[in-house]
This record gives C-alpha cells, structure tokens and sequence, in this order.
C-alpha cells in the first residue's frame, strides 16, 4: 500500500511561522534581556537557527544559541537500536537565563522532558519555555508547548516530517499517512 | 551506523567502522567531564563491577569514574582482598558475582583469554580491561583517540610503538586498531622483547629505535616491565635507556609536530627521558583524560540497546 503524503506547511509557511514564533518570544519575554536559544538534535538545533536569525532581523542584536544532545538522558535507552549520541555545545553559562528549547515536532513529550533534564544539569535557569514547529498531539507526560507553528491532530500510526536544505532551511512539513 | 556490543574483549574482532563509533560516542562524552555537576543519569540502575585480579590504578580508575559520571553503581574487586587468596577459581569467582546480579563486569587478569572464558560462561556483559599479553582494548582505543585529537585523522600517519613489545597487551590491541584504521605500525625494541612473528599481525619491525622514528607522526613508548622478568631480556636498565630510551636527541628524528605517548606507568630515566615526558610534544595526560570518556562510551554501548531489555 502506498503512502499518502501531504504537504502542511512549504516554504514560506514555515518562514511565517518561525517570524510569528519570534515575535511572539520578544514580545512575552519583553526583549532578548538574558534571553538563549537551545535547539534539540538535530532538527530542533536547525530550527533554532533560524528563529536566532529572526530574532536578530527584529532586534539588531544575536541572542546565544546552543545545541543540546538529550540521548543520554532518554529513558528508553535498553530498546533503543540506534546508540548515537551527539555532541552537546552551548558555550555559555545558563544561570539565571530565560531558556528558549526549540524543537520541530512535539509528541510524546519525553524527548522535552529528557532536555529539560539535560539543561537543569547545566546551570540553574531563570525559566525554560518551548517553542514547536509542529504540536502533533499524543502527550504522554504534563508537557506543553508555549509557542507552536502549527497545530496539527494526528492519529498516531502518521508520521510528521521536517524537511531541511542543504543548508539546514527548514523548507516543508509533511503528513505522512500509513 | 550504529553498534551494540554485548562485550568488549578485544580490538581484533571489530570493525573500522565500529572503532570510528566508539570515538565518535566518546567524543560526545567527553563534554561531561569538564561540566561542573559531572554525572548524566544514562545508566543510573546499572551496576559495574571492576573485577581485577592484577594491579592497577589508573585503569580501575578510569573504569570507575566513567561508570559514576554515568550514575552506574560501581564496585571494585581486587585480588589481593578477594577470595582468590583462598584457592577460589576464576569461573567460582565470577559466578557468585553474577549471582548478584551486575549488568557489566570489567576484568583485568594475568592470563591471556580470561575475558573471554568468562564472557562464554555468564550472562552479563564482559568488558577486558587487560588480559594477560592478549589484548588491552580501553587503551588502544583512548590511543587512537587522542592521536585522533591531535592530528585530525588516523589513516596516513605512521605510529611508532617502542619497548618491552613481548609483555605488552596494549601493543597487540593497538596494532590491530591502528591497522585498521588506516596507520602505517612500527615496532622497536630489543630483539630479546619482539615476540617471532609479530610482523604477521600488520606491522614494521626495527631493532633500532632511531631508524624507527625517522619521521614518524606519534611515538609511543611502552614500560618496561620489571614485574614481567623484563630485566632478564635486557643487561641492564642503563643500557636499554641508552639505546631503547628516548630523548630530546632521538626525538629530533621525527616530525617537529610529533608527539609523544606512554600508556603509563612511566618509568623516568629508562624508556622515556624526564625532558621528553614534560617536554612540549607528550599528549600523556591527555591519554589519560580521554581514557574516563573512551570508557564512559564502551559501558554506555555494551549496557545499551535491546540486548539487556529483560533486566529493564
């Protein structure tokens, strides 16, 4: 049986809601005071980027990123078949910071929960707040996000998935129907 | 690709592919232990067991802080205050610690293959952390990885391994894993402590230490091991330091960006002179520094994965 594909967002979809997205954390965090960007491997670190690229279009002025690796902090590393674990880099302290994690897509919300792990053994943040790409439903823990690209119900046999360009440009999201 | 040993008994059975992951899963450790909380709960509920039958301090160590940073539960087990000293056997030994259930036991013994005899006999995962003359695989993976460091790359570059050759278990397993990624091997020492065919195994070999490291990329000199009988190869220790030792002189020989490395315990004034071992081109501690991350990714790849999922 083929697979249905559908296309939610292209393009230009994705660039106005990671510009909404951006105005929205200046906006609730009034300005980029003590404001860093942690993007989740691999997808969520790209994304990051780019919300840093936006924020700076709007502000003049970079805010921090960093990338988060959460492998080891996954609770479900014994059925696991992939054992990869990537690099962690943020190359700033964390205290007393307001942390923004970006991720592209929210389900379950245990990877969330592995990176707010992950980042506590850090440093002490002031907050951490999440923004997505896509909220596709099916939380499994008292996770939420507090700035989503798009809401998306989904049934939990379809696959959602974050295209990205050569150079890590989110460029679509698909619906990928089983 | 991803790799997901049971054990670890030796370089000799893996792949290049399979050593690169176990640098790469390293590299991404590495991080933790210049954090300032130094713990990731990756293997919390695990327990560790250093098991070892032969002195050493540096290598339990290095196993053990590894096993802590990962929150594993880690217990050491030395010969001298277990019940070895009472006539127990290995297999005796081993099975009443399985019967406490550990998820890894790291073994050093002085019998070559004792690894391996125990990892066909128990359920856990075995790690060789030494065995015998055999094979030392920790070692020559932090080798490889701090050569890795600071050089960029592996393949190419000419390894030249120096010393006591016949007694060292961290000559064969670094031949096998240097071979395999893609260095050119040379071997020197004293012809009393090559062992007959060692060229077999993928390597040079030289009698003369100054023709061996003629423009060689990395020097790695070995211990004489007096513990091993090493005193009845060589007349004496002033005269294996003369030809065998290396100096700034010798040093000369190789590449100006060279550099130097000794799997420790050094012993000062005989295979490695003072000025070499604190002088600018040794990567020593740095060996020793990239041993906790090399080991924290060898008990996170052998505890990982579906192949433990019933004691999950």
């Amino acid at each position: 049986m083929s697979k249905e594909v559908i296309e939610i967002l292209d393009s230009d979809g994705v660039t106005r809601a990671l510009t909404r997205i951006a105005h929205e954390i200046l906006e609730h965090n009034k300005g980029i005071g003590n404001l860093v960007l942690i993007g989740i491997r691999t997808g969520g670190a790209y994304l990051a980027a780019q919300l840093q690229q936006k924020i700076s279009e709007i502000e003049g002025e970079e805010v921090p990123l960093g990338i988060i690796d959460v492998t080891m902090y996954r609770d479900d590393l014994c059925s696991r078949s992939d054992l990869a674990v990537g690099q962690t880099d943020i190359p700033f302290r964390l205290r007393d910071q307001k942390i923004i994690l970006v991720d592209d897509v929210l389900f379950t919300g245990r990877t969330i929960r592995a990176a707010m792990g992950a980042v506590m053994d850090l440093g002490r943040p002031q907050s951490i707040q999440l923004a997505i790409l896509v909220d596709r439903g099916h939380r499994e823990l008292p996770i939420r996000p507090d700035y989503i690209g798009r809401n998306l119900p989904t049934s939990r046999n379809e696959q959602i998935k974050v295209d990205f360009d050569d150079q890590n440009t989110a460029q679509a999201v698909h619906l990928i129907k089983n | 690709m991803s790799f997901n040993p049971k054990h670890v008994l030796g370089i000799k059975d893996l792949s290049a592919e399979e050593i690169t992951f176990i640098l790469d899963t390293a590299d991404s450790f590495k991080e933790i232990n210049t954090r300032q909380i130094k713990k990731v709960p990756t293997l919390r509920g695990k327990t560790v067991v250093n098991l070892f039958f032969e002195a050493s301090t540096r290598t339990r160590t290095s196993f053990e802080i590894a096993g802590k940073r990962l929150s594993a539960d880690t217990v050491n087990i030395s010969a001298s205050s277990s019940s070895v000293v009472k006539g127990e056997t290995l297999e005796d030994t081993a099975q009443n610690i399985e019967a406490m259930h550990p998820d890894i036991i790291v073994m050093r013994h002085s019998a070559s293959g004792a690894c391996d005899y125990l990892a066909e006999r128990l359920n856990c995962s075995v790690i060789n952390a030494g065995d015998g003359t055999h094979e030392h695989p920790s070692q020559a993976l932090l080798d490889a990885f701090t050569i890795r460091q600071h050089k960029g790359k592996i393949a190419g570059l000419t390894v030249v391994i120096a010393g006591d050759v016949a007694h060292s278990r961290v000559v064969r397993s670094n031949i096998y894993c240097l071979n395999k990624l893609g260095a050119k091997v040379k071997i020197a020492g004293p012809r009393t402590m090559i062992p007959p065919g060692l060229e077999q195994l993928g390597c040079e070999v030289y009698t003369n230490l100054e023709e061996a490291i003629t423009d060689a990329d990395c020097i790695m000199m070995l211990r004489i091991q007096r513990e091993r009988q090493g005193k009845t190869l060589i007349p004496s220790l002033r005269e294996y330091a003369r030809f065998f030792g290396l100096n700034e002189q010798k040093l000369k020989l190789a590449k100006p960006d060279a550099i130097v490395m000794h799997p420790g315990p050094m012993n000062r004034g005989v295979e490695i002179a003072s000025s070499v071992a604190d002088g600018q081109q040794n990567v020593i501690l740095d060996q020793v520094e990239n041993g906790v991350a090399v080991r924290m990714a060898l008990l996170y790849l052998v505890a990982g994965g579906e192949k433990l999922q019933d004691n999950c």
